[in-house]
């Protein structure tokens, strides 16, 4: 039956069992990374985030529950443009980490 | 005696040259054969085609002996490597031309093969054989002291090399170090032997001979013979496609890490980082040290600097280029959301302008931009106003080629669909990749400085002059890239007074925030910045004008003047 909604299945996330290694990896290489205070302006400006859901702030945060597979499907869309570590109030180089990502 | 075949002495040259040549032959071979194809076809057409034939004999000669573009950087380097490069092309030339006057001298007795074989070693030994005609012995003597006195400036240079003018110089191993001493005794020998005639020294210039040639194919002194092979490919209009083979490998040994670029590079005001330019990466290269080379590829700010200054217009931006495109990343992207992306104009403007990314974040730019067509009565229309597709040119930096032609192939059909005849960009990376690899056949792409230094110059444009002190900042891919140093600067001069920066034009310093690097942190960037901003405001201007977005995001954070982008300044100044 359909009632034009439904319940959503859970996103809960049990953080015991969640594969760090991608995301550990990264800050080592990417000690910058810790210092993201998750403003939300590399989202903001992102010119593939005019067209699409991406959002580095987004890939962080599924990095940091494991989602890694769902991350890189976000990366896809981005055009490494840049802007993103040009708006970034703590100086971190988004572009450089988005590659890392993938490497 | 007379049961020998030859002079023993002349052994070690002769089996030195015999080496070396080999080796220059199969190099050389290596390398023709590493080209692709149709690239190999150009290089041939080359060789026969009069204007390159022509350009080939004056750069073998200007650069391979006269060194031309060092004595324009520094004289003294440049009378060093004339002196060594002339005088020893010139003592061989002058005792082969001697070959004819062949006397052998009393006492002498040709021996064997000697008498038979024509001896190439003759011309290398020759006073020891024959007498010199009196007027070719001046000749000789006055080209061995040149030799010699151009040998003095280098020993000078290695001790000192503040004294010619050069900061920062590269460090060498046991190898380079060894025939760099062979080098520089191989003339006072002989000249010692020819005087004095004792045996000893002949052997010894002879050993000095053959240890040069046996490691010059280990060492930086390869650049000798490679360099003559690779201005033929140069002129031949190739590039670099794998950044080890075939015509990047000729790059690779014609770089003899004289350093000039470490010195001209932004990077080097850290000096950890002036190991991430041009001279270490050539030789990371060469020693096949792939990861380091990926490093510095992906460190560098491909700013341009190091090729404009290279006196052997090594083209190590493209190497980098193709370092980076030959490593792999699983990045997978997927533009094909593009599709359904509408253009905001269709129709009947003259004028469309592009702003970029960059500019997105710089809206003052599209504002002065728009106010300046405004003022123009020009039929423009905006491309992305509100917000739009990348150029495409920071993925193709990130050497990933094929998925930069999604955006480019978004871009051009939007472009198309505007029906306008003239591009014009605020954004020098954009008009670089517009320039180079978009398709728009007939419509003409400008940068914003180009068109309004234009609409002046017609009269479309009034603008009112102030008292103010302007300085110039080259953005790199504007400048060093299209050379486009004047119509801004032209520009400037209808607004306010003009001022020099220290560096100018071929010889800007990047302003450090170039999209080019992927290593650098921002506090590096940073350094690089306030370096690039004192040189600018070196002559005390009131404020500083560029001409790119980035560059104007960049300085304004560490500026102590006023940064801003020369749209703006003409639409402050507008009557
Ligand atoms: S802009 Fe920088 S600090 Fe803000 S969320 Fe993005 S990465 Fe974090
Ligand atoms: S580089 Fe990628 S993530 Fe950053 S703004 Fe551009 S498209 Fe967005
Ligand atoms: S790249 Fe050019 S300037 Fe740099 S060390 Fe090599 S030859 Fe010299
Ligand atoms: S391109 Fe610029 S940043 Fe890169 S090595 Fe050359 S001078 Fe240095
Ligand atoms: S921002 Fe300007 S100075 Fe810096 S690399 Fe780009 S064009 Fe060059």
């Amino acid at each position: 039956m359909d009632f034009g909604f439904c319940l959503s299945p859970s996103s809960h996330v049990k953080m015991d069992s969640v594969d760090l290694t991608t995301f550990n990896r990264l800050k080592e290489t990417n000690p910058d990374l810790n210092t993201c205070i998750a403003c939300g302006s590399c989202t903001a400006t992102c010119t593939a985030g005019h067209f699409t859901e991406m959002s580095f702030r987004r890939i962080l945060l599924m990095l940091q529950r494991g989602k890694e597979d769902e991350a890189k499907k976000m990366i896809q869309h981005c055009m490494l443009c840049g802007k993103c570590t040009l708006v970034c109030p703590r100086g971190i180089n988004i572009r450089k980490i988005l590659l890392d990502i993938t490497r | 005696m007379n049961s020998q075949i030859f002079h023993p002495f002349v052994l070690p040259f002769v089996l030195g040259m015999a080496f070396v040549l080999t080796y220059c032959v199969v190099g050389l071979l290596r390398v023709i054969g590493q080209l692709p194809k149709d690239d190999r076809k150009k290089f041939w057409r080359s060789l026969v085609t009069p204007k390159t034939a022509w350009a080939n004999i004056r750069d073998l000669v200007g650069d391979c002996l006269f060194h031309v573009k060092i004595w324009k950087r520094n004289p003294v380097l440049g009378y060093m490597h004339t002196a060594i490069a002339f005088g020893w092309f010139m003592i061989i030339v002058i005792g082969h031309v001697m070959l004819f006057t062949l006397k052998p001298l009393e006492g002498i007795e040709l021996q064997g093969i000697e008498r038979t074989l024509p001896n190439f070693y003759y011309p290398i030994f020759f006073k020891y054989f024959a007498e010199e005609t009196p007027i070719f012995a001046i000749l000789m003597d006055f080209f061995l002291l040149m030799i010699i006195s151009g040998i003095l400036i280098a020993v000078v240079k290695k001790i000192h090399s503040k004294i010619v003018g050069v900061k920062r110089i590269m460090h060498f191993g046991f190898a380079d170090n060894l025939i760099r001493f062979a080098l520089w005794t191989i003339f006072p020998f002989r000249l010692i032997a020819e005087k004095t005639n004792i045996m000893a020294f002949w052997w010894l210039y002879s050993i000095d001979l053959m240890v040069f040639m046996f490691m010059l194919p280990f060492t930086r002194y390869m650049h000798i013979p490679t360099e003559a092979l690779f201005i033929l490919l140069r002129h031949a209009g190739l590039k670099p496609r794998e950044p080890r083979k075939g015509y990047a490998l000729a790059q690779i040994y014609s770089c003899p890490s004289c350093g000039l670029c470490i010195d001209a590079c932004p990077m080097s005001v850290n000096d950890k980082n002036s190991g991430n330019t041009s001279a270490y990466f050539m030789k990371r290269l060469r020693n096949g040290d792939r990861e380091e080379a990926q490093r510095i590829a992906e460190t560098c700010m491909q700013c341009g600097k190091c090729v404009a200054v290279c006196p052997v217009s090594i083209e190590s931006c493209d190497i980098k280029m193709s370092q980076r495109e030959a490593v792999p990343y699983t990045i997978n992207s997927d533009h094909s959301y593009l599709d359904n992306v509408e253009p905001e104009t269709k129709g009947n403007a003259k004028v469309l302008y592009f702003a970029g990314c960059m500019t997105q974040l710089t809206p003052k730019i599209m504002r002065a931009m728009k106010q300046i067509m405004e003022a123009a009565d020009e039929k423009y229309a905006f491309l992305d106003k509100d917000g739009g597709v990348c150029c495409g040119r920071p993925m193709l930096l990130s050497g990933k080629t094929a998925e930069a032609q999604a955006m480019m192939a978004k871009n051009t059909e939007l472009i198309k669909q505007s029906g306008a005849k003239r591009l014009v960009l605020s954004c020098p990376i954009c008009y670089k990749v517009f320039k180079e690899e978009y398709q728009l056949e007939d419509i003409e792409i400008l940068h914003h400085s180009q068109y309004i230094d234009e609409l002046i110059k017609r009269g479309k444009l009034k603008v009112d002059k102030n008292d103010l002190n302007y300085v110039y900042h080259d953005p790199c891919e504007l400048g060093r890239a299209f050379g486009v140093y004047d119509e801004p600067r032209e520009v400037i001069e209808n607004i306010g007074h003009l001022r020099k920066a220290k560096s100018e034009k071929e010889l800007s310093i990047c302003c450090g925030g170039s999209l080019g690097s992927f290593n650098l942190t921002q506090q590096e960037r940073d350094e690089i910045t306030t370096n690039s901003v004192n040189d600018l405001i070196f002559n005390n201007p009131d404020e500083i004008v560029t001409a790119c977005p980035l560059c104007l995001k960049t300085f304004a954070r560490k500026s102590p003047v006023a940064v801003k982008d020369i749209a703006e300044v003409v639409a402050n100044q507008l009557k």
